[in-house]
């Protein structure tokens, strides 16, 4: 401990000794303006900015500086400016209140956007009504945390994404609120990041988007009440755990919106009162397990196209449909889940069902065929329809069907 | 009028059809809420009970009732009262203890078990669908002389609500399927108080489900206030349309 | 009091009412005679507007009786077959009829003793013989104290003692003026009491006349063996 110390003592001294110096923005203070401030400052300085309501256009940060908001100084983009353009590594923001930054449908104006930089960190702003909230393009090892993101557009077209990266990598976004985006966080080519403990929700499409981006992992987030959901497309190998999908409702809102991609993990994952929970398409080698879908319009809707899919381990209560498919082909397995609707029973007790449990009801496929049929749904006919197919499947995919349904549900 | 509702009353709860009837209903629920695990599932076993035996007791049993008190009637008629009044008092009696009868046997059960907002939409369309029922059979009964044909008529038009109605809806949509059928399928619904209610307990317990496709549709029309209100005057009319008709029936009707 | 004004009333094919008039005036008792489905409880049921009648009408104290229901609360009303609901004793049943005609003073409770039924108030309608059923029918007719009384095959039914008791009520109702009619086809017991006969066949009226004129003009004594009379002659 005081070898720690010393070495944190040597560290301060030498600091001072490098003559690293802070400088103090403010209506009290020699330096009226942020832009003046950042003038003065070199490499390695400190601005420390006294609450105010700055209208300062563009801030450029050219050097590597820590600028920092003391009781949430206020920076204006008056509608037509990017508030703050990082141009220099390793460079500090934080505390700040980031507001009204540019609209614009040719440049992609934003509260905060990183140029090419690394080893940024932008942690506890408050970005609201900025049309894209933080913008990161060619940033490696940046640091999202704690900032709170609210934009109120209505329109897809006027509003961009809250957290937006393009080819960046080993990012971590963590612990941020986005709502009232286009797109709560966007990656596009972004590799090796992470998202964790975000909460995404109210934004106007997805909660998160992904493309192209591989190797990446989100964990522990929430996204609720978002236009779409969450949407993962043309990616490979990406970790989704812990994960709370809720309350996505609409025609083409999913919890959880799966296409073209492989080698998946999905698990732990909470998805309640989706229109569609799960909606695969054109996916390989996905792992399913541990999730809980409840009271979903439908658990999981898994297109004909998907290969090598495994659900298994999770728990199915009280969705209106638990799967829907589109065809009879099925190349993937559905094994050890637990379903409230199975009916079946288990004589030899090793909480295995003796018969097996097929998810996908006639009525299912029938509303899959035509959606509006779904006005006669829980009706005594399609009661008896569900039925006699239960006895004599002559619809239904003979192949989709869980062999070993679980008596209990499994512990999650 | 509240004299005749009151003996008319007496008399049907007296009756050992109405006690088997709430008794059964009892039962059911009962066992449906204690065998599930979750009061959710119960719910949605209830609602096949509801949709399907209500309307079927209703019917039946107040036919055959109006039909067995057709001396009763004929006692009142030559008494100095207006003929308006001893039907609707007919009516009235009847549809009241069907309904304690519906409250008593599910109804307590919902609100012991599942209070919910399902539980208590289930409950209120109930109510509703045994008095609309009462009202269908009535008109059926004042319309067929013969006992043994208005029972036949009683359960052909069970038949038709609970399940013909559904199959020729069915039919409708996959045959004008490339035709956007919403709509028109709303406005159908319309038709069948057996449906509206179903729709209206759907969108409390399938609200997910509901949200997509069409579903926003159905949500659009039943789930804001204006169609709610709508709703509820769609299923007033049909309370109040048979029993109008039939009362008029039967102030020319010969006894 | 009562006047029917060509009446007509058709059941199907069957026509039950053609053409009927016919005029009852207080004090009067008048006999409703004819065979089997002659249109006796037809034309009763008209005048209680419990059948509709297809053309023509009647009024009941110059007032016209179709939409009308408050005329009935003068009529004493005595079923050809008294049904009751099942599952009420007699005594519900009493206390009923006097809770919807609202009338619980000026009651008429005779018969009532007379018939001894107090003893029975207790015993529900379904285990009743036919003749209760009758007594308490006739209970029923008498106790409003009614200006009319209209007697549907009153004694059907009833033991010689019950009968005599009845026709000592009707004819001390006779007495208060009141306007009587009975139906019946045996009518030897009630000769006594009639002052007019009305006599139908085949949903007419076949004649309508004062007991006296009819007596004169077959020169029988006795009610029944004159309408025999009058029947024989128009079969030939």
């Amino acid at each position: 401990m005081k070898y720690y110390l010393t070495i944190v003592l040597f560290f301060l001294l030498s600091g001072n000794c490098l003559n690293a110096r802070t400088i103090r923005v403010g209506k009290d203070h020699p330096v009226k303006t942020i832009q003046a401030a950042i003038l003065q400052a070199q490499t390695g300085d400190t601005i420390l900015v006294f609450p105010g309501h700055y209208k300062e256009k563009n801030i450029i940060i050219s050097k590597t500086i820590f600028l920092i908001g003391k009781g949430r100084p206020v920076i204006d983009g008056e509608y037509k400016y990017e508030n703050i353009s990082i141009k220099a590594p390793s460079v500090l923001v934080e505390g700040f209140r980031i507001i009204r930054s540019g609209v614009s449908s040719i440049e992609d104006f934003a509260g905060i956007k990183i140029y090419d930089q690394s080893f940024v960190v932008i942690r506890d702003n408050i970005l609201e009504e900025t049309f894209f909230g933080i913008y990161m393009q060619y940033a490696k090892h940046c640091l999202i945390q704690n900032n709170i993101l609210r934009a109120f557009n209505k329109q897809e077209q006027q509003s961009g994404n809250g957290i937006h990266c393009w080819k960046s990598d080993s990012l971590r976004i963590i612990g941020n609120k986005i709502s009232g985006h286009r797109d709560g966080i966007y990656f596009e080519f972004v590799t090796h990041s992470i998202i964790w403990k975000n909460i995404s929700e109210n934004n106007l499409r997805y909660g998160l988007h992904f493309m192209f981006s591989n190797n990446d992992a989100y964990i522990s987030n929430t996204f609720r009440q978002n236009g779409a959901g969450v949407a993962v497309m043309f990616t490979h190998h990406i970790r989704m755990e812990k994960n709370v999908f809720e309350d996505n409702w609409g025609d083409g809102a999913y919890g959880l919106l799966l296409k073209e991609i492989s080698d998946g993990f999905i698990t732990g994952n909470r998805f309640s009162s989706n229109t569609i929970a799960v909606f695969m398409e054109g996916s390989n080698r996905i792992h399913l397990s541990g999730n809980k879908l409840s009271k979903n319009g439908w658990a999981m809707k898994v297109l004909a196209n998907c290969m090598d899919v495994t659900v298994s381990g999770n728990n199915f209560l009280g969705n209106t449909f638990d799967v829907g498919t589109n065809g009879s082909l099925v190349l993937n397995t559905f094994n050890q889940n637990y379903w409230d609707k199975y009916e079946g029973y288990d004589l030899d007790r090793d909480g295995k069902g003796d018969v097996p449990y097929r998810p996908v009801s006639l009525y299912a496929m029938v509303v899959e065929q035509n959606p509006s049929a779904m006005i006669l749904f829980r009706s005594f006919m399609s009661a008896l329809l569900d039925k006699t197919e239960k006895l004599i499947p002559t619809i239904t995919p003979e192949n989709l069907k869980d062999d070993f349904p679980l008596m209990k549900p499994v512990q999650l | 009028m509240k004299k005749i509702i009151k003996y008319v009353i007496i008399d049907i709860l007296r009756n050992r059809i109405v006690l088997a009837y709430t008794l059964f209903l009892l039962l059911i629920s009962m066992s449906v809420f204690n065998l599930e695990d979750n009061s959710a599932k119960g719910l949605l076993s209830l609602l096949n009970i509801i949709l399907i035996i209500v309307p079927l007791v209703s019917l039946l049993f107040s036919a055959i009732y109006v039909y067995n008190s057709a001396e009763f009637m004929e006692l009142l008629v030559s008494q100095p009262l207006k003929r308006k009044t001893i039907w609707l008092s007919l009516y009235t009696g009847l549809a009241i203890s069907m309904g304690i009868a519906f409250f008593v046997g599910a109804g307590l059960p919902i609100l012991l078990y599942a209070a919910t907002a399902t539980g208590l939409t289930m409950l209120l369309m109930g109510i509703l669908l045994s008095v609309i029922f009462v009202a269908i059979a009535m008109l059926a009964a004042v319309m067929t002389r013969d006992k043994a044909k208005g029972i036949g008529v009683s359960i052909l038009l069970w038949l038709y609500f609970s399940l013909l109605f559904d199959g020729i809806i069915l039919f409708i949509l996959f045959q004008f399927a490339d035709y956007p059928l919403e709509n028109f399928m709303v406005g159908v619904s319309a038709f069948n108080p057996i449906d509206i209610s179903r729709i209206m307990i759907l969108l409390q317990l399938d609200e997910s489900a509901l949200m997509g496709y069409t579903g926003a549709v159905f949500k659009q029309v039943f789930g804001t206030t204006p169609g709610l209100m709508a709703t509820f005057l769609v299923l007033f009319i049909w309370v109040s349309m048979p029993v109008w008709i039939s009362a008029r029936k039967f102030n020319r009707k010969d006894l | 009091m009562i006047i029917a004004t060509n009446v007509n009333k058709q059941f199907g094919k069957l026509k039950a009412l053609d053409n009927v008039s016919a005029r009852c005036n207080k004090g009067e008792c008048i006999a409703l005679i004819g065979p089997n489905g002659s249109g006796k409880t037809t034309l009763i049921k008209c005048i209680l507007g419990m059948v509709v009648c297809d053309s023509g009408f009647i009024t009941f104290n110059d007032k016209n009786i179709l939409h009308d229901w408050t005329y009935r609360s003068q009529i004493g009303y005595m079923p050809q077959i008294g049904r009751y609901p099942d599952n009420m004793t007699i005594g519900q049943v009493l206390s009923m009829m006097k809770d919807i005609r609202k009338q619980n003073k000026g009651l008429d409770e005779e018969l009532i003793e007379s018939f001894g039924l107090q003893q029975m108030f207790d015993k529900r309608m379904r285990t009743l013989s036919g003749g209760t059923r009758q007594k308490v029918s006739a209970c029923l007719a008498f106790m409003f104290n009614p200006d009319v009384l209209i007697l549907d095959e009153p004694t059907a039914g009833l033991d010689p003692v019950s009968t005599e008791t009845l026709k000592e009520k009707i004819n001390s109702e006779k007495q208060k003026g009141k306007l009587i009619m009975i139906t019946s086809h045996i009518l030897s017991e009630l000769d006594e009491l009639v002052t007019q006969v009305i006599f139908m066949q085949d949903g007419k009226i076949c004649f309508h006349q004062p007991i006296e004129t009819l007596k004169e003009q077959t020169g029988e004594q006795k009610l029944s063996k004159a309408i025999a009379r009058v029947m024989g002659k128009q079969q030939l």
